[in-house]
């Protein structure tokens, strides 16, 4: 760790050393921190995260500058934003389309260490780190939704909330006080509009910090999935190692341009992403007396509402079904430790492994797609089917990653 | 990888097979353009005379619609702004929401976002589907908006349209389209004594209109376009560069 390098030495950079770890930070995180040479494609999601993590607090910065928490104001304030202040419309686009590309970038990169086993010990803290992150962010994205006070973002924080009041003996109660009313009202707003500009990303950036210190403590994995810090030469260095900085960075602001002319794209062209980041019956005020047609959440949480829709009420309560949400969650904490592979990455795992990944991947995706549209008694059937699938991946993952066949792997990195 | 890709695309295909069959009435489709000022500034004058009576579009400034849609300032001032209004303010109404609630059942609802809510196609549709009914209050009914509040405010300009079917016939008109015999949506009406305007002059005129309010929905889509069409210009050249950056840095990696 930060050690006091380049005390005494004079100049600017010295006097600064003296009294703060600067040159000492930069070498353990930048220029002498020594990330794999063989990240491919896959590698790119983790600086994105960061990108748009960054986006998101700038363009929620100055929106709030205009925005009016009050169940009064809050719709008329956003198109006062779209309006009449300065490329308010931008900022805005900025950042609806970033929620949306954050759970992009976040979901990629989480397949990514999946795919790879970077979960594995000793990366078993940076997993639950970055899993603690995806919950912050759900929370996060849960809430900002609230903010524009259209029908969807009432409608939908009342559908939310309202399964906490499934919740046995004391829901109604818990319900009412995450409302802090006896439905959605300005005072919900309020507090999710402080949670969503305040304690949220406080705890964001703090978990980011967590998860990055944590993963320069052990160094990154790799596709190969062995430790380069296995073989070192006379320095100390990895043999196949690499500066972070400049390697990595050179690298990564290509993936930015690719990320951002995607990006730019939609923001652009389309920022209402055909009706999935910003959904059509938003453009019309809260109101608590007209529910809309068609509830739907923003795509990035529909494969976890698919599940919830798909599990049938027990004794009149839909507590089983919130269980099964958030045990889809919770199970991805406990990854490292059910995944018993003699190796980490999927290039030497056996066929068993690849089968049920692809499988596990499939039903996610159409999950995903069967929380956006209406139900009907078919697609309950291939939602409960594919929330099956997704269990047995992880419950059944101890017991295939041992039986199956590895491949040998490499000493070295192949690339 | 490319495998697991594949599988993913190959995977999705069979879910078209689960999705909505769509309802409601077929729509018509119109084509936005917000280059056609002459469009725009017809919509908007259509707009002023004939919604803003009951409707508010509350979001919107006159001066800024003015300003983008190539209307000199005076002659905004003479003839779009109602009562003592100041062009810098935005297009509210003197009626209540009281009042109008009960004089239509419900307050008309603003119209400064309503084309992004319905869409375009449906505006368009729905302002030439109206058909007399004289068992509503206004003596009118809607195809697309059945039993709706508003009545024909344009009927002095399409005329008089009647519905050739039964009731039920319209209200479930996706099921009765015969895609062999081409019979569209709006087959079942008919203009009975025409307006001041012929149905082509007609269906312009709606046009026009709801070119305007896809504008008032979002002012700044013009600019966003523009914007948008340098930003990724310069990403796309900013690509090469960052590319030939990151190979001559990698050079030395092997």
């Amino acid at each position: 760790m930060a050690g006091y390098r380049n005390k005494g030495k004079g100049g600017f950079m010295g006097w600064i050393d003296d009294r703060f770890p600067a040159t000492a930070m930069w070498e353990d995180h930048l220029s002498k921190y020594y990330a794999p040479k063989n990240f491919n494609f896959w590698y790119f999601f983790g600086s994105l995260a960061l990108l748009v993590l960054v986006n998101q607090i700038v363009t929620g910065i100055w929106l709030t500058m205009s925005y009016n928490p009050s169940a009064e104001g809050a719709f008329a304030s956003v198109e006062y934003i779209m309006r009449d202040v300065d490329y308010g419309w931008l900022l805005r686009y900025l950042h609806s389309t970033g929620a949306s590309a954050f759970f992009a970038v976040v979901y990629l990169h989480m397949f990514r260490g999946m795919l790879y086993g970077s979960y594995r010990k000793p990366r078993e803290l940076v997993w639950i780190f970055g899993m603690t992150i995806y919950l912050a962010l759900m929370a996060e994205a849960f809430m900002g939704y609230l903010l524009p006070w259209g029908q969807m973002s009432y409608w939908g924080a009342a559908v939310i909330v309202s399964l906490f009041q499934a919740v046995p003996f004391v829901g109604p109660e818990l319900a009412e006080w995450i409302r802090g009313d006896y439905l959605i009202s300005g005072v919900t707003l309020n507090r999710f509009f402080s949670l969503h500009v305040i304690a949220l990303p406080i705890v964001l950036l703090a978990l980011v910090v967590l998860h990055i210190i944590a993963l320069h403590e052990v160094g990154s994995n790799n596709p190969d999935g062995i430790e380069i810090k296995e073989k070192k030469d006379e320095n100390g260095v990895p043999l196949d190692g690499i500066p972070f900085h400049p390697y990595y960075t050179v690298k990564d602001i290509v993936g930015v341009v690719v990320f951002l002319f995607v990006f730019c794209a939609v923001v652009f062209f389309f920022p209402e992403g055909g009706g999935y980041f910003i959904e059509a019956p938003n453009f019309e005020p809260a109101n608590p007396l007209k529910t809309p047609p068609h509830i739907a959440p923003v795509w990035y949480f529909t494969p976890f509402y698919a599940m919830l829709r798909a599990i049938p009420p027990i004794a009149g309560s839909q507590f089983p079904g919130v269980v099964v949400m958030g045990g889809a969650i919770a199970i991805l904490f406990v990854l490292p430790w059910l995944d018993r592979s003699p190796v980490k990455s999927m290039r030497y795992k056996g066929m068993l492994s690849k089968i049920w990944l692809v499988i596990f991947a499939i039903s996610f995706v159409i999950l995903g797609y069967l929380g956006v549209v209406s139900s009907t008694p078919g697609r309950t059937l291939v939602a409960q089917i594919c929330t099956a699938l997704y269990f047995a991946f992880f419950f059944l993952m101890p017991f295939y990653t041992r039986m199956e066949k590895t491949k040998p792997v490499p000493e070295r990195v192949t690339g | 990888m490319k495998k697991y890709l594949v599988a993913f695309v190959i995977a999705l295909f069979p879910l078209s097979v689960l999705a909505a069959g769509g309802a409601g009435p077929k729509l018509d489709h119109m084509e936005v353009d917000l280059h056609n000022k002459a469009s725009l500034q017809r919509g908007m004058q259509i707009f002023v005379n004939n919604c803003l009576g009951c409707h508010s579009a509350q979001y919107q400034r006159y001066e800024r619609a003015a300003v983008d849609l190539g209307i000199p300032l005076e002659l905004a001032e003479q003839n779009l702004l109602l009562g003592d209004q100041k062009i810098g303010e935005q297009m509210t109404i003197a009626m209540g929401k009281e009042d109008s609630g009960k004089w239509f059942g419900n307050p008309p609802p603003d119209l400064t976002l309503e084309a992004r809510l319905r869409g375009t196609d449906w505006l368009y549709t729905y302002l030439r589907s109206f058909y007399k009914d004289p068992a509503r209050p206004w003596g009118v009914n809607n195809v697309v908006f059945p039993d709706v509040g508003m009545p024909n405010v344009l009927e002095y300009l399409q005329g008089e349209q009647i519905n050739t079917c039964t009731k039920d016939e319209l209200l479930h008109a996706e099921k009765r389209i015969d895609p062999l015999t081409g019979k569209a949506m709006g087959g079942c009406l008919t203009v009975s004594t025409q307006g001041q305007q012929s149905p082509e002059e007609f269906d312009k005129t709606i046009y026009d209109l709801v070119n305007f309010m896809a504008y008032i929905g979002e002012p700044s889509k013009l600019d966003s376009h523009r914007i948008g069409t340098y930003v990724l210009i310069f990403l796309f050249f900013f690509f090469f560069l960052a590319y030939a950056l990151k190979k001559e840095f990698w050079k030395d990696v092997h």
